[in-house]
């Protein structure tokens, strides 16, 4: 599999190390009233069968964090961006 | 003897003599040749003896798909058993063995279980062997494994090397036949990157077998053109002798190279084989198709091959199956067959033709229409055939053709099942998309013009067609021809595991009807070859034995490998000291001076202790500990983390990713940090140190270096994006080393070039940055892992072993002594400091007794989940020191904690101890433990349970600090 780093351009799986969905985002707040919302944010993922959004890291690169879109079903790769970017991009539309 | 060298013709150099053994027989072949032709051309046809029946068995093919030629190659390291003697190319001192024989080849005591055949039927490994369960293991299987059994592995290492190797490419053609080498060239001319594979020692493929016409020249010298131009082009690969032998995610195949595999030895630096891993954006099998052989009595004797095979061995190796030939099938293949057999010379009997009509032209052989081949019969070697009909005909061999199954093995390699044509009577590659496309015979093509056609418009799929030239065409028609039922002899499906065609209706009425139950019942394709001759033959009378069509029966799945691929192929270069890299510490060289056994702690080599003469480890680690708390010594810290954080936020940063504060800390200062993971269990801990208003360095332990520094990547990419702050690692650009006792002070005072040291000038946690020997900037912290008057000083590692001989020089007078890991290991416990086994991923802060540590005034990685229930528990496990009650007993590491009372078992378990030490300062052993409420339980007395060296002590929970309570000598 080649994964399009947006620093190092199209590179092997083998450089990356994959942490899993990038879907659940980090609560804001240390109110004990969100606990719930951290439960979640630190145990629940999904498993879909189809498209993704994964953190990966380039380890043997850039070392820079992305978020892969992948198919879990065809391993089909669409793209790939900044972490930075992507958590950026959730913040604003939060 | 029935095979032999023709007088003429063939690929190989009649100029060489390559001389090679067979079961220690002496035999000369030529270049060019394979082991399997140069075996013929020297009357050799009895190769083997069958897996189970111990049948002779010569050759049935002439590649990759032979099931009975396996032989024994090579001697010593390099022996390699069941190579495919069809696919072994000749070279001058080859070794070569049978195998499956006993007490020889020519009289084989095993095939006496032939006559008890009956015994071997399908299933026979359930149904024979099933009562009484101990025969089982006591003399079944023993018997079995003698008896039957491919060939024996070699015990010695293999001298040779193995290499990896990536590519990639636009397009990425299998097979060099003439569909392949169309497809190669089409895509070529466009200037696409092109890697052009095929598993034989030469490209051609089939051209290089068959008597064909193209271009107006003859097939053998197209291909030589064509390979010329592919040759000369910069954007085009060869590789020969490589098998593509899978296709995975990513359209990514793995093939294996076989660098050196036809040569004695291989050339000096030049690997045996190479493995490669092929990214292509497109790719084009040209695998071709496969010839069935024909389910008949004897079908597997010495002398029957299939038709192809038999032409090739004439028209490629030059020799002959035998000097008269029945040629028998159910299509127009089996006509130019005899005719090649008779421009050689070869005498052909008869034209067997399972169908009433075929328009082929016979070239004056007897053609008998509508007849049978029921029975070969002889022994080692064939004498004639009887027909169904009761005909009986002489000759030494025969060839035979049930009709040809492309080769779609890769096209399914990701899941999907080939699809059925009644009419080509053959299984046709799935649709893959134009990624991977399959063309030729390999797409059941069946006429040479068809595939030179197809591999130049699937070449060239996004590109302009190329001219494609004009050929010679066989005709080609074909019915069903699989079984023939009027034979009395075994008629082989499966030679390689001696599967019959009898075995597969029987495994259908015995309910083993579905495919691959019947694959496993009979064992019908799960042997070496897969299954890539008799797969199709066993669907189509599996089909037949149920009423089902071939479609409704289906392929058993394909799964890589196409071929077997040796262990070596995979390895690569990995073994023995290559498996990982070794990291040496910048004062590697001044602790080999120092003579230090070093201890592997991950990729880490770390001096362990330094023995002086007659001292085992205890006595050197205890000597280390004596000579620190009582005078100085220095020990390499080298391999903990370091990791340089600067920025405006670095504070913050650090707030974020320890569970304590350091935006607090003062410059010039460190501070001992806690780590935890988002799940509020300890993740790491380490000391940072602040520099400057924006400049700290921080330490992890050696274990998680790696592990932290992605996690801070993750953290601030991801979490905080937000925050000014940049880090980088810095382990490998620092040597460290911790200088530790009551005359670390004044050793280290001669290396100063200004820094005059105090207490006032370097407080206890001081970090400075100061200038040493004369100019050598370096990093001098107070920090003590030991307990004692201790600092750690950095330097550039370059100047690692030249400063620590230094240090060495100047603590000499007041005896200074290198320690290692051991004695570091040691003084911990004795101050009940945590390490690996306390920060193991299970425990929090508060269990390490560092809960106040903990803020509660900023957010930080793991802050919430800590706070749980569950995770504050007063009952959890806590860090006590334990030491036993009767000074002499001692206490192992990994022993449980049981109440006093209590009966020994897990139920019972209060705790484990982590970590235990021969305390030189106490003369005793001591330890820490993970004990339930433990702070609370300090003075008792428990039973130290270690049920699996079945060891008991009593012992007493105390404080963790075992030595030096009052941390007294941190600050003398
Ligand atoms: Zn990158």
């Amino acid at each position: 599999m080649l994964i399009p780093c947006p620093h190092c351009g199209t590179r092997p799986v083998e450089e990356f190390t994959f942490l899993g969905d990038a879907a659940p985002t980090r609560p804001t707040t240390n109110d004990p009233s969100t606990m719930e919302a951290w439960y979640e944010y630190v145990y629940l993922r999904n498993n879909p069968r189809g498209a993704i959004e994964e953190y990966a890291h380039h380890s043997g690169g850039c070392r820079s964090w992305l978020v892969v879109s992948r198919n879990t079903e065809t391993h089909e790769v669409f793209g790939a961006v900044p972490a930075r970017d992507f958590t950026r991009a959730k913040g604003a539309k939060a | 003897m029935t095979s032999y060298r023709l007088d003429k013709g063939g690929l190989i150099d009649r100029s060489t003599a390559l001389r090679f053994t067979f079961d220690g027989a002496l035999h000369v072949g030529h270049q060019g040749d394979t082991l399997a032709s140069a075996l013929l051309a020297n009357g050799v046809t009895l190769m083997g003896r069958s897996f189970k029946y111990h049948r002779p068995r010569s050759v049935i093919t002439a590649g990759a798909a032979e099931p009975n030629a396996l032989v024994e190659l090579r001697e010593g390291g390099r022996k390699e058993a069941n190579t495919r003697a069809t696919m072994i190319e000749l070279y001058d001192g080859l070794v070569s063995k049978s195998q499956n024989n006993w007490p020889s080849l020519d009289f084989d005591v095993g095939a006496l279980t032939s006559l008890a055949s009956s015994v071997f039927v399908a299933g026979f490994y359930y149904k024979t062997f099933m009562w009484p369960k101990s025969f089982w293991e006591k003399i079944y299987e023993p018997i079995i494994r003698r008896a039957a059994g491919l060939g024996t592995a070699s015990k010695l290492p293999d001298p040779d090397k193995y290499e990896k190797s990536y590519a990639h490419c636009d397009v990425l053609v299998i097979g060099s036949g003439p569909t392949g080498l169309m497809a190669a060239l089409a895509a070529a001319r466009q200037a696409k990157r092109v890697i052009l594979a095929d598993e034989s020692s030469r490209l051609g493929g089939s051209l290089l077998n068959e008597q064909e016409e193209i271009g107006g020249t003859s097939g053998y010298e197209w291909t030589q053109g064509v390979i010329a131009e592919l040759g000369s082009m910069p954007n085009v690969t060869l590789l020969p002798r490589t098998t593509i032998m899978g296709w995975f995610d990513g359209n990514i195949f793995g093939a294996v190279e076989r660098v050196s595999d036809h040569l004695r030895v291989p050339d000096p630096y030049e690997p045996r084989q190479r493995y490669w891993k092929i990214h292509a954006k497109r790719a084009v099998l040209a695998a071709g198709a496969e010839e069935r052989p024909v389910a008949f009595g004897g079908n597997d004797m010495p002398g029957v091959m299939t038709a192809s095979a038999m032409r090739t061995y004439a028209n490629r190796y030059a020799a002959a199956a035998g000097r008269s030939v029945v040629v028998f099938g159910g299509n127009d293949s089996i006509y130019r067959t005899a005719r090649d057999l008779k421009s050689h010379g070869i005498h052909v009997e008869a034209i067997v033709d399972s169908r009433k009509e075929s328009k082929a032209d016979a070239a004056g052989t007897p053609v008998l229409r509508g007849a049978l081949v029921a029975d070969a019969v002889g022994g080692k070697a064939v004498k004639s055939v009887h027909l169904a009909d009761g005909t009986h005909i002489n000759c030494e061999a025969v060839a035979m053709s049930g009709g040809f199954s492309p080769i779609v093995n890769l096209a399914c390699h990701r899941g999907k099942k080939p699809v059925w044509d009644a009419k080509l009577l053959a299984f046709l590659p799935p649709d893959n998309g134009e990624a991977f496309t399959v063309a030729g015979s390999a797409a059941s093509r069946m006429l040479l013009s068809e595939c030179l056609a197809d591999g130049a418009a699937k070449g060239a799929v996004d590109g302009k067609p190329i001219t494609v030239p004009k050929c010679r065409d066989e005709a080609f028609a074909i019915s069903p021809l699989w079984w023939v039922k009027e034979s009395h002899g075994k008629a082989f499906i499966d030679y390689q595991n001696d599967a019959t065609a009898k075995d597969l209706p029987l495994a259908a009425r015995e309910g083993y009807s579905d495919v691959e139950l019947a694959k496993r019942y009979t064992t019908t394709g799960m042997a070496t070859d897969q299954g890539k001759l008799g797969n199709i033959n066993a669907i189509a009378i599996l089909a037949e034995a149920t009423g089902r069509t071939m479609d409704e029966v289906g392929t058993t799945t394909f799964r890589p490998f196409y071929t077997p691929v040796s262990f070596g192929a995979f390895t690569g270069p990995f073994t023995g000291h290559h498996f990982q890299p070794v990291r040496k510490t910048p004062l590697h060289d001044w602790a080999e001076e120092q003579g230090a056994v070093f201890v592997e702690t991950g990729l880490w080599m770390r001096s362990s202790w330094f023995p002086r003469e007659g001292e085992d480890w205890l006595a050197s680690a205890s000597r280390e500990v004596l000579n620190t708390r009582g005078a100085v010594g220095i020990c390499d810290v080298s391999t903990l983390g370091k990791i340089d954080v600067q920025g405006k936020d670095a504070g913050q940063f650090l707030d974020r990713l320890y569970c304590n504060t350091f935006s607090t800390l003062a410059v010039g200062k460190a501070r001992y940090g806690l780590m935890l993971r988002e799940d509020g269990i300890v993740y790491d801990d380490g000391t940072t140190s602040r520099l400057a208003e924006d400049h700290y360095v921080m330490t992890t332990t050696t274990a998680n270096a790696a592990k932290v520094m992605a996690q801070m990547e993750f953290a601030h990419q991801a979490l905080f994006p937000d925050l000014d702050v940049t880090y980088v690692s810095v382990t490998e650009q620092w040597a460290q080393m911790a200088v530790a006792g009551p005359k670390s002070r004044p050793t280290l005072q001669k290396l100063m070039d200004e820094l005059v040291m105090t207490d006032e000038s370097v407080p206890y946690m001081a970090a400075l940055e100061v200038s040493i020997m004369g100019g050598i900037p370096a990093r001098l912290f107070r920090l003590s892992f030991s307990g004692e008057h201790a600092y750690e000083l950095a330097v550039p590692a370059d100047y690692g072993s030249m400063v620590a001989r230094a240090v060495m020089q100047a603590g000499d007078e007041f005896g200074i002594t290198p320690y290692g890991v051991e004695a570091l290991s040691i003084m911990r416990i004795e101050k009940g400091h945590v390490a690996g086994g306390e920060l193991n991923g299970t425990t929090t802060a508060g269990d390490l007794g560092m809960g106040k540590m903990v803020s509660a005034k900023k957010d930080f990685i793991g802050r919430m989940m800590a706070q749980r229930e569950g995770l504050t528990d007063p009952n959890r496990q806590a860090v006590v020191g334990i030491r036993p009650v009767n000074p002499a007993d001692r206490i192992r590491a990994g022993a449980h904690l049981l109440k006093q009372d209590d009966t020994p078992s897990m139920k019972n378990d209060q705790g484990y101890v982590t970590g235990v030490a021969w305390s030189p300062m106490l003369d005793m052993w001591v330890g820490l433990a993970l004990f339930a409420n433990g702070r609370a339980r300090h003075g008792e007395i428990v039973q130290v349970w270690d049920g699996l060296r079945g060891h008991r002590v009593m012992a007493e929970i105390c404080d963790p600090m075992h030595f030096d309570k009052e941390n007294k000598r941190l600050h003398a």
